[in-house]
């Protein structure tokens, strides 16, 4: 919840779409979510980027849990390893312009994404 | 635990989901909505999102549930008050929300739910003839 409102402060003082910035928070919901279920916790960081052409904003969420295996089947629409609809991973992919994701068995994930204003 | 409140009003269940949703408030929603059915016997469940600034996956697959169970109990579910840009991203997202009815505003939804019933009453009364 304190990640959403962030999420949406920031957003809106970038100056993003209402349609953008509610992709951008359904995004944090969904990967906050992921690391809640898959890994109980995880670090969040939130920066605004800006390459003197543009802004942006880039989110990381961390968590240090059991990692995932097959990133390229996790990321597939679809596939879940629990009960859900398989679609956070993809869905956040498709929401957001830039998604970078890194994992390891027993290390845990780092997905960093960024969307430009 | 803050609960989300649930109106009889005719033959109807409605429900104004009014705060952001905690994963708990949705899932306690979810268990009482299936109870006050078969209690009421309602045939029609219409629930007012509009105050909703997102719909993730987790309140997507709720809401489906609520729809399929409901269904089961022989009542159908209308989803009203959706927001533009929640569409728009539900979309990109891939959420279909097979099985649920949606309109625009509470009285549409309404509207729809009479259309609905009133639909499968002539079908009963059809095949009554045959
Ligand atoms: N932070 C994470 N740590 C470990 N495994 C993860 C993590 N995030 C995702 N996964 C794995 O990737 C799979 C796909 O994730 P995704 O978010 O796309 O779908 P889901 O969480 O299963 O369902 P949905 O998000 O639709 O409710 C998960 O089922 C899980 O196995
Ligand atoms: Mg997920």
């Amino acid at each position: 919840m304190l990640i959403k409102a962030s999420v949406k402060r920031i957003s809106a003082l970038l100056g993003f779409s209402l349609v953008n910035q509610t992709k951008i928070i359904t995004a944090a919901a969904e990967l906050s979510r992921n690391a809640l279920i898959y890994a109980d916790q995880g670090k969040f960081k939130i920066s605004v980027l800006d390459d003197t052409r543009r802004k942006g904003l880039q989110m990381i969420f961390s968590d240090s849990g059991p990692g995932i295996e097959n990133i390229e089947q996790a990321m597939k629409d679809g596939y879940t390893s629990g009960h859900g609809m398989g679609l956070g991973l993809g869905g956040s992919k498709r929401l957001m312009d830039e998604f970078d994701i890194k994992s390891a068995i027993g290390v845990g994930t780092t997905i960093s994404v960024t969307k430009w204003v | 635990m803050e609960r989300i409140p649930i109106l009889k009003v005719g033959q109807y269940l409605l429900i104004t989901i009014q705060v952001d949703l905690h994963d708990k408030m949705i899932l306690a929603l979810q268990d009482e909505l299936t109870n006050m059915i078969v209690k009421t016997g309602a045939r029609g469940i219409l629930i007012d999102i509009s105050a909703l600034e997102i719909v993730d996956s987790f309140i997507g697959r709720v809401l489906a549930q609520v729809a399929s169970c409901a269904k089961l109990l022989d009542a159908e579910t209308v989803v009203t008050g959706m927001r533009p840009a929640v569409a728009i991203t539900m979309v990109e997202l891939g959420i279909s929300m097979k099985g649920v009815h949606t309109a625009l505003n509470a009285e549409d939804g309404m509207e729809l739910l009479n259309d609905i019933l009133h639909r499968d009453e002539y079908a009963h009364d059809f095949s009554a003839i045959n």
